[in-house]
């Protein structure tokens, strides 16, 4: 195998494997820092965070050294190479590099969004030289606001290292963003009311290495240090992003992209970067229901969740029973709610809510006309839902076939139910006053929801559920990618999630587990066979 | 010694020496009936035996650098003629160009034909407006003539050219800045590999030359190898890396001489020389304190230098960059090498492009304590700074994408450690021992 030497250490690649120093030093652990490269982006090679010695070693195993420094992320591996990463040489130059950076930087940290995750204090702390020997002020040049609706540039602290501006030229292809000036007057900015709002605008944020592009939406809200992370999954169209969902005592401040390449890459939308805010929401169903003839009776789960599930086994010995799942639900709480009501009765009907898509796929790089461009590097699914594929493997499993809502829903108007259970989910509704009105004929309607709708009004029981960041499960992506979502805070109020309500609901023994619950459901459902011992890890698995 | 016979400089004095019948009636156009009728790779083996270096700066061997080009490139080829002249000292290109427009583009066609392209570029510099407007004439009387388009010559040869005003940047002259943009983008040089001659304007093999250097070509064909060689300086026996300094270059003297102008002479005349005997000396009855040998991005030779060969190797050798674009500017022992460094470094800050983290900053820094400095707030540890930030920058330690950075660290080099005693003074006494304190706040 060809094999490059990091600091000494042999690091050995594939021979059709196309490494630059920065990424071998990676598998040695060894770090070469650096901030315009981007594994996503061009390779522009213009910060020179990243300068090394690199050399070759001769069969005699003698090493012969270039004389110049280069800068790793311009260079490619070769067998036998040497690089040098901590010499007294490079260690200057990085020293050097970020004296500069630092001369006309406001050292605002205490102010700055990005202090506790800035590459700038970071290296300067571990290659920086501790002090300015500037004995100027500093440039001010004032910040701009008006960098786009989500997006805002202190001015002064961005290091010119053009990730965005390469971002919004590759990925996003709007082109939004562009340096003006020269040399050290050089600046990030827009066109003249042409702001940077294309729906991938939110990853310049990220992709800043320091605090010069903050989100206005997360903008001094909280110190990154106090924030927990759950890995998680974009529950808001079918490509299902990995992303992490950063919180702090059970209020989520933030959702960033996490970088997935079996799922969306680097990235994530800003439909749904920004699209989590019904998860606060005062409207929330904060507790359980139980009704009697439209008033509240009780709104405590130990006598709502018995009243539930006395009022289903009777419904079940009556008649036939119906039950609508969401394309919102994990595999596992759609597993665990059908293999209840199995349980209970074979006169099962079974039916998904709808699944919302807006518009087409939507494809980026786009040109500035708006066409799209190959090779397409994201996209934004019309399929406004996490798990469409997910919970119709568990309906064809129990069913055979996957029956729209509307279809249950008439049978039920002429009165085929005795009961229903109806999931929702989707934050943007999924049934109307005009389809809920057939659950006037059903005599017990149990509604799991984490918002209000023309079902839940309707519902003797109400579960009040959990958002995809208050739950453990499994989504699967347009693709077939199985991923897990975690959870990252507690409902509100005594909402509980999914999984748990309805593992109660089962009369369970112990408590709700999502990975017990997988490997029952992949023992069980052939389809979901994969699952059955692997890890779905930080990646997923595919179906 | 006996006069120098000018070659490239030859006819400007002639009445409308930018007219074409004039220029052929000069035997014009006979250089290219003779490269058409030879092979391109023989047109690209005579240059390269020539011995033909760069003009524009780095003196790189035009004939290798043609040679670079990838065998059979089914795709299009394109020439870039660099006269983007920007370096502060340097108009002789402008010369060439207002007064002689024929020579270069029959130096192109040649060029064009040996590199096997049918399109180049003249990238002129914005400021040059009758540069502009002579070399546009010239090129429609080679339309009219047959001598661009289809059927050069009756050959079958076809070659376009077009002219196009740069940008208003020094680094636009830089080859790639100066690719990019020509594509319509900001002058950014790109890094490289890949260089121009295997990926360049519009990411196809390119060949980038100065106006001096394809001037030259027109010439070694009429004339030959051998008498191109018989100019300058061979190559040094104990220096195996010394290609030789062949041919007549353009020397521009300016600053504090009598008489500034532009001289042809075979390369290797010594700066003294260039001073005396063709400036007309220093002005004012005073001595020469720095001389910059070819453009201020060269550095400084001091007065005990000044018996140093011009050629490619000269400058070298006294600590300096390069010959560079061989403009020297003569400054006088009256002057300030602070004031002088200064200018230098607010030059480059101006002119850096800002993509490389060491060029962007460490320019704007040098020149910000240089004007501490002078406002009589330097430190002595300001020396050690100002070398050490220019030791940090440039394509030779390896931290910069382009050759602007080493310009810009190269004079602050030789400054410092050339003239140290009068920056330590400049710092002590908190003002110019030459500059009368007066003078210094009317200049601000
Ligand atoms: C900052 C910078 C500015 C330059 N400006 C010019 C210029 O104005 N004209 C020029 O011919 N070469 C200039 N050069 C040199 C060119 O990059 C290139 O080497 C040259 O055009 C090649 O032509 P030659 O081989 O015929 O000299 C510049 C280089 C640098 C680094
Ligand atoms: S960008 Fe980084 S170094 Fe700069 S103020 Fe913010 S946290 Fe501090
Ligand atoms: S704003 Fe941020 S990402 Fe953009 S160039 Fe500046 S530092 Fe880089
Ligand atoms: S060295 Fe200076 S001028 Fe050249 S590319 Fe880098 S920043 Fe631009
Ligand atoms: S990361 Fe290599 S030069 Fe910026």
């Amino acid at each position: 195998m060809p094999t490059v030497y990091v600091n000494n250490q042999p690091v050995e690649f594939g021979a059709e494997e196309r490494l630059n120093c920065v990424q071998a030093a990676q598998r040695a652990g060894v770090e070469i820092p650096h901030y315009c490269w981007h594994r996503a982006l061009s390779v522009v090679a213009s910060c020179r965070m990243c300068l090394v010695e690199v050399g070759q070693k001769k069969p005699d195993g003698a090493i012969a050294m270039q004389p110049k420094l280069i800068p790793g992320c311009q260079t490619p591996v070769t067998d036998g190479m040497v690089i040098v990463s901590d010499s007294d040489k490079v260690k200057a130059a990085q020293k050097a590099t970020l004296e500069y950076l630092l001369l006309d930087h406001p050292l605002d940290c205490p102010t700055c969004d990005q202090a506790g995750e800035c590459y700038l204090q970071d290296y300067s702390f571990r290659y920086g030289r501790g002090y300015s020997r500037l004995q100027e002020p500093k440039e001010q040049p004032p910040d701009k606001t008006y960098i786009g609706d989500q997006i805002t540039l202190f001015t002064d602290r961005c290091i010119l290292c053009s990730r965005c501006v390469r971002f919004t030229r590759e990925i996003s292809g709007t082109a939004e963003l562009q340096i003006i000036n020269r040399g050290n007057h050089a600046e990030i900015d827009i066109f003249p009311d042409e702001p940077c709002n294309n729906k991938l605008a939110g990853n310049v944020v990220d992709l800043c290495p320091v605090g010069a592009l903050c989100s206005k939406d997360f903008l001094y809200k909280q110190r990154v240090w106090w924030l927990k992370t759950a890995n998680s999954v974009c529950p808001n169209c079918s490509t299902g992003c990995s992303i992490f969902v950063d919180e702090c005592e059970d209020r989520v401040y933030r959702l960033r992209p996490r970088y997935n390449p079996r799922a969306q890459g680097d990235f994530m939308c800003d439909e749904g970067r920004f699209g989590w805010k019904y998860v606060h929401g005062d409207e929330r169903l904060h507790l359980p229901v139980q009704r009697d003839g439209g008033a509240a009776v009780s709104h405590d789960w130990d006598v709502v969740l018995p009243a539930a599930r006395t009022a289903l086994a009777e419904a079940a010995k009556r008649g036939e029973i119906a039950a609508v799942l969401s394309p919102w639900m994990t595999l596992e709480e759609a597993y665990l709610l059908v293999s209840y009501l199995k349980s209970l009765t074979s006169k099962l009907s079974l039916a998904v809510a709808p699944v919302r898509t807006v518009g087409e796929d939507d494809k980026y790089p786009k040109d500035v006309h708006g066409r799209t461009m190959e090779p397409t590097k994201f996209t934004i699914r019309a399929e406004k839902c996490p798990n469409r594929r997910g919970v119709e493997m568990i309906l064809q499993h129990f069913a055979g076939s996957v029956m729209p809502m509307g279809d249950v829903l008439g049978r039920a108007s002429s009165g085929a139910f005795t009961a229903m259970y109806l999931v929702g989910g989707d934050p943007q509704g999924w049934i109307n006053e005009v389809q809920a009105a057939a659950l006037d004929k059903v005599n017990t309607v149990i509604v799991q929801d984490i918002l209000p709708s023309p079902a839940s009004q309707r519902a003797k029981v109400v579960l009040a559920g959990g958002s995809f960041a208050e739950r453990e499960g499994t989504f699967v992506n347009h693709a077939g990618l199985a991923q897990s979502i975690h959870r990252a805070i507690r409902s509100p109020g005594e909402g509980r999630p999914d999984g748990r309500i309805l593992w109660d609901l089962a009369e369970r023994r112990g408590l709700f587990s999502a990975a017990a619950v997988r490997r029952e459901m992949a023992d069980q459902v052939p389809a979901l066979k994969p699952l059955l011992d692997a890890e779905l890890g930080e990646l997923g698995i595919k179906l | 010694m006996p006069r120098f016979e000018p070659v490239l400089l030859k006819r400007i004095d002639k009445p409308n020496s930018a007219a074409l019948a004039g220029y052929r009636a000069d035997g014009g156009y006979t250089a290219l009936k003779k490269a058409l009728a030879m092979a391109p790779d023989d047109v690209t083996n005579l240059v390269k035996d020539s011995g033909l270096r760069g003009r524009g700066g780095a003196g790189f061997s035009a004939g290798a650098k043609w040679s670079f080009l990838p065998k059979n490139h089914p795709g299009p080829i394109y020439l870039c003629v660099n006269a983007d002249e920007s370096e502060p000292g340097t108009f002789n290109n402008r010369i060439l160009m207002e007064q002689d427009p024929h020579q270069l583009l029959e130096g192109i066609a040649i060029a064009c034909h040996a590199i096997r392209s049918n399109a180049a570029y003249i990238y002129l510099r914005y400021e040059y407006g009758r540069s502009y407007r002579v070399l546009d004439a010239a090129i429609k009387e080679c339309y009219a003539a047959g001598l661009l388009g289809e059927n050069i010559l009756g050959t079958g040869f076809k070659l376009d050219v077009r002219l196009h005003r740069g940008a208003g940047a020094y680094i636009c002259g830089e080859e790639t800045g100066l690719i990019e943009s020509l594509e319509g983008k900001r002058a950014w040089p790109r890094i490289k590999p890949p260089y121009p001659a295997i990926e360049g304007l519009f990411r196809k093999p390119t060949i980038v030359n100065n106006v001096e250097t394809l001037c030259c070509v027109t010439h070694i064909l009429t004339r030959g190898v051998e008498w191109f060689k018989s100019m300058g300086v061979p190559p040094d026996p104990n220096n195996k890396r010394d290609q030789g300094s062949y041919g007549p270059k353009l020397y521009c003297i300016s600053g504090h001489v009598n008489k500034p102008c532009c001289v042809e002479l075979p390369l290797g005349v010594m700066a003294r020389e260039l001073i005396d005997v063709h400036g007309g000396g220093v002005w004012k009855g005073r001595k020469a304190k720095a001389v910059v040998p070819g453009g201020i991005s060269m550095g400084f030779l001091s007065a005990n230098e000044l018996d140093t060969k011009l050629d490619f190797e000269g400058p070298g050798k006294v600590g300096c960059l390069g010959l560079g674009t061989a403009a020297v500017v003569v400054i006088d022992d009256q002057t300030s090498m602070v004031d002088v460094l200064y200018n230098c470094c607010r030059f480059m800050s101006h002119e850096s492009c800002g993509q490389c983290t060491p060029c962007r900053e460490g320019t704007a820094w040098m020149t910000k304590i240089l004007e501490r400095i002078r406002t009589g707030r330097g430190k002595l540890e300001d020396i050690d700074l100002l070398y050490e930030v220019a030791n940090s920058m440039g394509i030779i330690p390896g931290t910069t994408i382009c050759g602007l950075a080493d310009g810009a660290a190269w004079p602050v080099k030789n400054a410092v450690t050339k003239f140290r005693g009068e920056f330590e003074e400049y710092i002590r006494s908190g003002r110019s021992s030459i500059t009368p304190a007066q003078q210094l706040m009317a200049a601000h």
